[in-house]
């Protein structure tokens, strides 16, 4: 009892998964692929959310900042038409001072909102975003040159390259060099021919191949092991320190704000890799949208996985982004099965992105006020 | 010698705090300091600490002497340097962290690897084995046994005692550890434990301030003994010099009071409020459990020292922190945690807070009297077209009215208190009370703040209208010479509970023993209730 009460929230979304799938329809195999793809996708993102929770600074919606450093990284390479594994490790060193400061930045202004930090940064991403948009839409081909000229948008009479970047940016000379490291295929047996030779009456889909991108989850497993490593050291017990009680570190002569500034910095510089991660993954770049809803689904994730404001593990990182993704899959299909229009199902996508947070973020909040009444008796 | 404050002065703004004070602590020897709140203790050991406070506020005057060399203190990292530790009166402890991390917070020890190597120290591995064998030691020389690696949540509050002892300890060569109330928290028996530890430490040649209002405590462990009243050092006595009965006498000490009020001997009239077994959770000032009878027409203080409950028991009854007991007002229940039916049954409460519960800051001095009879009693509204409308004129009216009689000085009623001085503040506070037409008023430190003049106003008024409006009034102050000069009876709190009750006249012993908790044999808390 003590097991379901202590993990009640991504018990709830197992068993939401489990209700989705089955409605959705959708073969063993084919979620499995899906799964395996968007986990490798999105975990690194997720994991960059935790150091700020555990120093007390609740949820870094500011990790949008990171993304736009990644994407400025991606353009740049693009541009100088870097390719392969090659590109994706020079997108990684080039995004990484400017995450370091946007981190920098941010983490500053998170000390000045003190308390505040979550609102802070939803709002910082707005503000930055409208920054990005500026430097894309106006600055590049006018004040910043372009060596390609199929980056930019066509002018006004449409014969030459005008000002601002296109829509959307190819990542095809870089794709899947991070997954193609190492990859391996697994064939899941066909077992409609066991169930015809059964007798049995049922509809299976045709099993397709498991591809498992081994070298991406590996490179996780080293941040899983970094992280560990971290939280082992004088700094990440700073980090914690900061996060149980900021006047009793301060107090024992912590320099709180400068730790508190570097939680961020770590923050935004692995959520950079992490964007870069997702997108090599997915083939091309929105420019003006793939970094909006990093932020919102990687907190949503870590929210499903049972970690909440105060507190966070690796371990509900990856739980949660399992859940969430499954979730985001098998929805549109469960909701178009269940009501039988397409544009429902499309709209459960939707509802099941932002009705996570409140779902988990109620449950929490039940979970904390029953823990209190508890503690009283 | 190892410690030696010579003729130690300090005043903030004027207002003279420490009066020429002598401390000497012997070098191997347990010392107690004794004092009422606001006997500046806590000014003294934050001058021996080189606390900012006293820097930022114009420094003091007199000399410190440590180990026999003049030193100049002037923050606390260098009294550390010197050998000198604090264990403070709050807990400066993370719960989540374990005990081992706890002792050596912001310490660590660490190892470098190759990482620590590029990016420098902070990377460094904290080095487990090493800062257990350390802590292990420290923990050992206190002689308990706390697992090193159990979090500090969940610890029994004795032992959370031990883990701060046990960090100022592991600093390295501590010459002199101040302990600022350490037993305050404590049960007995962990208290015993305590004392226990503070004697080994004196045999391994380490000197204890230990600042105390547990005054058995005090006669049991030490060597010598300093009292001080009213920011003076009153007297200097060896161990065997010191009693119970003696130390409280020297710490309440024979004030001139003078009277502002003639009293008739306290009658033995009906009771308008009856409490029973009283629980308020009111962080730092806890209520336990009281049971008390508040007598028609008298005037009642609560006395005891900061932190023991005594504000806890108004703050309770008036719905203002979460209680639970029994409250009957004039033979009916009076529902707990809910202020209005608090109010409805025709008490009030000036609260202690006069600038966070008492005043809406930046409203109108005459919508801060009228507001709580507006909400509870809808006096001052009008309804216009079957909505209620504030009637500006007739608040305006009733404010005037206050104005004048309580002396309130400010430009007009529609003036913002948040502006107004202390006096003026709580004169509004008091107001908004009386507003309520209550026949049984709670005021808390009611001159908390405030300048002499104002304080013998406001005394004044509430001894007037305790004469010539027959209002009960409960007085809570930490001020006993207040209580003494209005009050009827005093009941004295302690631990959260009624140590006794007392007349006015009661003599300066009997309050001081009450106050420490003392008095053991229930005689004192007779004499009042007969």
């Amino acid at each position: 009892m003590n097991f379901v009460r202590k993990n009640s929230v991504p018990l709830f979304f197992v068993a939401l998964c489990g209700t989705g799938a089955y409605y959705s329809g959708l073969g063993a195999s084919f979620l499995l692929n899906e799964i395996i793809t968007r986990l490798a996708r999105n975990s690194f993102l997720v994991i960059s959310l935790i150091i700020p929770v555990l120093a007390g600074m609740g949820l870094n919606f500011g990790i949008v900042l990171g993304a736009m450093a990644a994407q400025l990284a991606y353009i740049l390479v693009v541009n100088l038409e870097f390719r392969g594994f090659v590109g994706v490790l020079s997108t990684c060193v080039l995004s990484i001072p400017l995450s370091v400061l946007f981190g920098w930045l941010t983490g500053i202004l998170f000390n000045k909102a003190k308390g505040k930090e979550m609102i802070t940064g939803i709002i910082l991403g707005f503000f930055a975003n409208g920054l990005y948009q500026l430097v894309c839409l106006t600055f590049v081909g006018w004040i910043i040159p372009v060596r390609l000229a199929s980056m930019l948008l066509p002018d006004k009479s449409g014969a030459g390259p005008g000002i601002g970047l296109v829509n959307t940016i190819d990542l095809r000379s870089v794709q899947y060099s991070i997954d193609n490291l190492w990859k391996i295929r697994i064939t899941m047996p066909d077992i409609r021919n066991f169930c015809a030779w059964m007798g049995w009456d049922v509809t299976i889909p045709p099993s397709i191949p498991i591809t498992i991108p081994v070298g991406t989850f590996l490179i996780i497993g080293l941040l899983c092991a970094g992280m560990y490593f971290l939280f082992r050291t004088k700094l990440g017990q700073d980090f914690r320190a900061v996060g149980q009680d900021r006047t009793i570190a301060e107090v024992s002569g912590i320099a709180v704000d400068r730790v508190r500034v570097a939680a961020i910095v770590f923050s935004t510089v692995l959520a950079g890799l992490g964007q870069i991660v997702f997108l090599q993954n997915m083939g091309n770049l929105q420019t003006y949208g793939s970094h909006v809803q990093v932020g919102t689904f990687a907190v949503a994730s870590l929210l499903i996985g049972g970690a909440s404001v105060a507190r966070a593990t690796v371990g509900q990182a990856l739980l949660g982004t399992l859940l969430f993704h499954t979730l985001f899959v098998v929805s549109p299909q469960a909701g178009k099965n269940l009501m039988g229009n397409v544009q429902v199902g499309e709209f459960f996508r939707v509802f099941i992105s932002y009705a996570v947070f409140c779902v988990a973020l109620a449950l929490h909040a039940w979970r904390r006020i029953r823990d209190r009444n508890a503690g009283d008796e | 010698m190892i410690l030696e404050m010579r003729n130690i002065s300090k005043d903030y703004a004027g207002n003279r705090v420490l009066k020429g004070v002598n401390l000497a602590v012997e070098e191997g020897e347990i010392h107690s300091l004794i004092g009422e709140n606001g006997a500046g203790k806590s000014t003294l050991m934050n001058v021996l600490f080189g606390m900012p406070v006293i820097r930022n506020t114009g420094g003091f005057t007199g000399e410190i002497l440590f180990d026999g060399r003049n030193v100049d203190i002037s923050s606390p990292k260098e009294a550390m340097k010197l050998g000198i530790g604090m264990v403070h009166q709050e807990f400066v402890l993370l719960p989540g962290f374990s005990v081992l991390e706890n002792v050596k917070l912001n310490r660590e020890k660490t190892k470098p690897n190759f990482l620590s190597r590029v990016f420098g120290k902070k990377m460094e591995t904290l080095d487990y084995p090493a800062m257990r064998r350390d802590v292990r030691a420290a923990l050992d020389s206190l002689e308990v046994s706390i697992d090193e690696m159990m979090p500090v949540r969940g610890l029994p509050v004795g032992y959370m005692q031990f883990v701060e002892i046990a960090r100022e300890l592991d600093k390295s060569k501590i010459r002199l550890l101040v302990l600022d109330e350490p037993t305050a928290v404590l049960t007995e028996s962990e208290a015993d434990t305590l004392l226990g530890a503070m004697r080994r430490l004196r045999e391994k040649g380490i000197s204890i301030l230990f600042i105390s209002h547990r005054l058995t405590e005090v006669v049991a462990v030490s060597d010598h003994v300093t009292i001080m009243r009213d920011g003076e050092l009153v007297d200097r006595l060896s161990g065997g010099e010191a009693d119970v009965e003696r130390l409280a006498e020297l710490m309440v000490g024979r004030r001139v009071t003078e009277s502002v009020r003639e009293r008739s001997v306290p009658e033995t009239g009906a009771a308008i409020l009856s409490v029973r077994n009283l629980r308020v959770h009111m962080p730092g000032e806890e209520v336990r459990d009281v049971s008390l009878e508040v007598r028609r027409g008298e005037i009642l203080g609560f006395a005891g020292l900061a932190g023991q409950g005594k504000v806890g028991i108004a703050n309770g009854i008036m719905g203002l922190y979460p209680a639970e007991g029994d409250v009957t007002k004039d033979g009916r229940a009076v529902p707990l945690n809910n202020p209005r039916e608090a109010m409805n049954a025709k008490m009030a409460l000036v609260s202690e807070d006069r600038r966070g519960v008492g005043l809406l800051l930046d409203q109108s001095i005459e919508l801060n009297i009228a507001i709580r009879a507006m909400q509870t009693q809808g006096k001052f509204l009008k309804k216009i077209a079957g909505l209620n409308r504030i009637d500006a004129a007739a608040m305006r009216a009733h404010a005037a009215r206050m104005m004048r009689d309580l002396d309130i000085r400010a430009g007009g009623e529609g003036q913002h208190t948040r502006r107004l001085s202390g006096g003026n503040q709580q004169k509004v506070c008091i107001a908004a009370a009386l507003t309520l037409s209550p026949d049984l008023l709670f005021v808390s430190e009611p001159t908390r703040g405030i300048d002499i003049g104002a304080k013998k106003i406001v005394l004044d008024l509430l001894c007037d209208l305790n004469r010539t409006h027959g209002v009960t009034i409960v007085i809570t102050s930490s001020e006993l010479a207040e209580l003494r000069a209005v009050c009827d009876r005093i009941a004295v709190i302690y631990e959260g509970r009624l140590a006794g009750i007392v007349p006015w006249n009661a003599s300066n012993r009997e309050l001081g023993l009450l106050m420490a908790g003392a008095a053991k044999d229930g005689r004192a808390s007779e004499r009042g209730a007969a």
